[in-house]
């Protein structure tokens, strides 16, 4: 990408180079440029091309000539792409005494690559030892988003799912429509639309909210629900409403991107989704108590 | 990397003249200075005379006991004190030592647009390991600054004053002569700051509202109103809080480059009257400075002669400059105190009698909150909508004295003279000029402020960059500002300020320009009229000679600095013939506030918000004066 941009400014810079020789008089003012996207606060290193076009210039005239964004440096780097990475949930959930399954772990990643408007997004969450049937639960989102309503983002892109149960691997990949954003009273929200290679259509919607004991002392309040048009039985979904979560995660900013906490998690399962775990013979209601880092960078 | 550290003799070597007071300045600092900093940043020595030179350099500079590689001009932080002469052709030649492109900005300074400066507006920029000469003919005089306009650079250290004498007398006297440049150091990179506010745009705000502060609301206001104000917000999803984007979890703030802890300190004998020349260096901060025990005669703003105000306290916003008189009488210390608009920081220096003192540090002031005027909405609105009553939610609007600031003015009895004299001239000028006809009917020195009624938004919301509108926006020149209103203090009012003398250009602007304020804390964008500078095709088109209106509308929650180059604005705040001159205006929440620019200097120019990371998002726009 970067090498495409680089030959593409060079070509900027050569063809107004060009209009400079052609005008002679140091002015390039019809060139429309785009600006360097690769910007950072650090002021921008200069090239040969714009020494040249430097060396003409005219300022003494009483219109000095003003020389386009693609000539000279822009004044400013506003469309400067940053990479975002949150790790909302990375977490150890200890076997309740009693109670059957594991010990196990859980993540929820995402981030983003890009600017104001249009961003890479990346989402990923897993688990061992799930609700379900599953040993293994993976999941993993690649989509394209856009900032189109003052507090939300389109997003368009695939996700990949595997579980592992017994040793044996199910894939399947889905096409995902969401949005993502704030919604009022200051909750995240995020809504996904996924249809199956099979064109088996499912849902998830996700809320979060920080409410803050002090500054750096904060309870998190999440809740999570999935559902499903068509029963896909080798995924433990049944069809319509699949399961809530509702998760209570205090935590301690030591930095604002680095913050241990604790919690607990309350997960159900429902209609033909509960049947089916307990047939896999799991627990259709789980209550754990989690422990973990909530990091971002 | 290598850093070169610069001794004190090759300091000394560079310096071209020394003033008298600036070579005893040098004396009193030479000690504490040399064993707080690497550097020196305390001394007031100035470069004078035809040509001066100017070297960018990375250096190291240590804070506090905390030491990191900082951009600096001279090797000083602040650079170095620049003292020119009004009518002088001055040469400044500035190489550029540092691995990158760099700039010198010189702030408040009428100039050809091509040595003003600016990176991609005015010229290409002083390429790594170039000299670039700047050369113009000084046409003005008074206190300003310079600064990079290159990127972060500002921020990591390169600012400095800069000094013009007239040619006619002042018309104020002083013994002594400080400059007190505010500034803000962090030891994060301008990047980490703003990228780290682009990921959460409340990242450095640790003065939010938590569950302590809403019990004591609870406490205050009862149950039911404390919820409703607090879901008010939240469904709003703004923060009350939100004073400073960047606050004093990163910054330190600095008064002549040293810390509260370094002090920096001025001397003063019995009986002197003391001129400060207060500019604010900050790239982000806003400072409430106030001397307790003294009362401040503003007697310029941004460079240019106004007829005295006498103050306790002034609100800066970055990038201006007031000079100010005081006249210390007691034989103690005076602590300068410049409290961060956040409420988050401070920084102070103190006016001695005697080397080695050091003042009181004053009780520090809680952070305040905006209220539904900060959002521009109608009062009946705030009301319904559970608006809290406590003093913060309260603006005073203080009665405006039409006969003007005459009656505030204490000491100084040439000032009161040479305003009388003004006045009267400026009155008869005055009449030969055409008016707003009947509102001054009945009052002759004051004129009717554009937005003095609120005027209701249009339906352009500004796009998804822009976060809210300001349904009704006023203006709000005669309020004190956020966090000042119930102090007991006299601060500084927009609607002080009078110009000394008239400007020659009286006219009436004949075209009005209405630019929005707009932006996006959640995303940590800024813009003007919802487009940032990249997303703008077309520069801001001014005809040469006309003389315009422009109109900022502020739809943000926060005050900002808006900066012109090249021309004056001319602050509309009704005093008629005398409008104020300033450089850089601050626009509060929900503010409609005017200018009139008289379109003298054709070129290109760089109009911007002076929030160092709100221009670097996009706050920025070229104004181009032509002919066409």
């Amino acid at each position: 990408m970067n090498g495409t941009g680089a030959s593409l400014r060079f070509s900027v810079s050569l063809f107004a180079m060009t209009l400079t020789l052609l005008s002679g008089e140091g002015m390039a003012t019809t060139v429309i440029a785009g600006q360097s996207s690769s910007g950072s606060l650090k002021a921008p290193i200069a090239s040969t091309e714009i020494e040249k076009v430097e060396d003409g210039k005219a300022a003494a005239g009483v219109f000095p000539p003003f020389a386009s964004p693609g000539v000279w440096p822009p004044p400013v780097h506003d469309q400067a792409h940053r990479l975002f990475t949150l790790v909302d949930v990375l977490e150890y959930r200890p076997r309740i005494g009693g109670s059957q399954g594991n010990d196990d772990y859980r993540w929820d990643v995402e981030g983003w690559y890009g600017g104001d408007y249009n961003r890479l997004w990346f989402k990923s969450e897993g688990q061992r030892d799930t609700a379900f049937k599953a040993d293994y639960d993976v999941d993993f989102q690649l989509l394209y988003g856009r900032f189109i309503q003052k507090y939300y983002d389109l997003q368009m892109g695939g996700r990949v799912e595997t579980q592992s149960f017994k040793g044996s691997n199910v894939t399947r990949s889905l096409g995902v429509i969401g949005i993502e954003g704030l919604v009022p009273y200051n909750y995240e929200f995020e809504s996904s639309l996924f249809i199956d290679q099979n064109g088996a259509l499912s849902a998830r919607l996700s809320f979060n909210k920080d409410m803050l004991l002090t500054q750096r002392l904060i309870v998190q309040t999440r809740f999570e629900t999935n559902a499903a048009v068509q029963r896909v039985e080798k995924f433990s979904t049944g069809s319509g409403l699949n399961n809530l979560e509702l998760g209570f995660r205090l935590r301690y900013e030591i930095r604002r991107g680095f913050a241990p906490y604790v919690g607990i998690s309350l997960d159900r399962s429902f209609g033909e989704t509960a049947t089916l775990v307990r047939e896999e013979g799991g627990n259709p209601s789980q209550i754990r108590f989690v422990a973990g880092v909530r990091m971002w960078f | 990397m290598k850093y070169e550290l610069l001794s004190r003799h090759s300091l000394l070597n560079r310096v071209v003249a020394l003033s008298l007071l600036a070579a005893v300045e040098l004396l009193v600092h030479a000690a504490d200075a040399l064993t707080n900093t690497t550097l020196d940043p305390s001394s007031q020595t100035a470069l004078s005379g035809d040509v001066i030179d100017l070297t960018i350099s990375e250096q190291l500079f240590s804070l506090d006991g905390r030491t990191a590689p900082a951009l600096t001009i001279n090797g000083m932080i602040p650079g170095p004190v620049i003292r020119l002469k009004e009518g002088q052709q001055a040469t400044l030649r500035v190489t550029n030592r540092l691995k990158e492109r760099s700039s010198i900005h010189w702030h408040g300074l009428l100039l050809p647009p091509a040595v003003d400066g600016v990176p991609g507006v005015s010229f290409a920029g002083i390429e790594a390991g170039t000299t670039f000469t700047y050369q113009f003919p000084v046409r003005q005089s008074g206190t300003y600054w310079f600064h990079s306009h290159s990127g972060g650079q500002e921020m990591q250290g390169m600012y400095a004053p800069m000094i013009i004498d007239p040619i006619e007398p002042e018309p104020f006297q002083y013994e002594r002569d400080y400059v007190v440049m505010l500034s803000d150091w962090s030891f994060e990179s301008p990047e980490t700051l703003l990228s780290n506010l682009k990921k959460q745009g409340g990242y450095y705000n640790f003065q939010k509202r938590a569950a302590g502060e809403f019990f004591a609301d609870v406490k205050r206001i009862g149950l039911w109103p404390a919820i409703q104000n607090y879901l008010m917000w939240d469904q709003m999803r703004m923060d009350p809080t939100d004073f400073a984007d960047v606050t004093g979890y990163t910054f330190t703030y600095l008064m002549n480059g040293l810390s509260p802890v370094g002090n920096w300190t001025g001397l003063f004998r019995h009986g002197d009257r003391v001129r400060l020349r207060l500019i604010n260096a900050a790239s982000m901060t806003f400072f409430d400075l106030r001397i307790p025990g003294l009362k401040m005669t503003v007697v310029q703003a941004d460079g240019q002669n106004v007829q005295p105000v006498v103050v306790d306290e002034l609100r800066m916003g970055v990038a201006e400059t007031y000079d100010v008189i005081v006249e210390p009488v007691e034989d103690r210390a005076y602590t300068i105190f410049a409290e961060t608009m956040d409420r988050s920081g401070y920084t102070r220096g103190t006016l001695v009698p005697r080397p080695g003192m050091s003042g009181e540090i004053p009780d520090r002031r809680t952070r305040p909150l905006r209220t539904m005027e900060d959002m521009g909405m109608s009062m009946e609105e705030g009301m319904d909508m559970g608006d809290m009553k406590d003093p913060h939610a309260h603006t005073t609007i203080p009665a405006m004295d039409p006969s003007g600031n005459t009656a505030n003015v204490k000491g100084g009895d040439a000032n009161q003279k040479s305003q009388h004299t003004e006045h009267g001239s400026g009155l008869q000028h005055r009449q030969d000029m055409p008016d707003i006809p009947a509102v001054d009917a009945g009052e002759p020195r004051r004129s009717k402020i554009p937005g003095a009624e609120p005027v209701k938004h249009g339906p352009d919301d500004h796009g998804p960059g822009n976060q809210m509108v300001a349904e009704f926006s006023q203006n709000r020149m005669g309020e004190p500002g956020r966090g000042l209103e119930s102090s007991g203090r006299r601060v500084l009012l927009y609607t002080d300020l009078r110009s000394l003398a008239p400007y020659p250009d009286q006219r009436e602007p004949e075209r009005e320009i209405e630019i929005h304020l707009t932006g996006h804390m959640e995303r940590y964008m800024w813009s003007f009229d919802g487009k940032k500078y990249s997303e703008a095709r077309e520069p801001i088109h001014i005809r040469y000679g006309e003389r315009v209106r422009l109109t900022f509308v502020n739809d943000t929650m926060m005050e900002h600095p808006l900066h012109l180059h090249g021309m004056w604005m001319h602050l509309e705040n009704g005093t008629r013939a005398y409008l104020p001159r300033k450089h850089t205006v601050i626009v509060k929440p929900a503010e409609r506030l005017s200018v009139a620019v008289t379109a003298d200097a054709p070129g290109h120019w760089a109009f911007h918000c002076h929030l160092l990371l709100h221009m670097e998002a996009g706050m920025f726009r070229v104004v181009e004066v032509s002919e066409q």
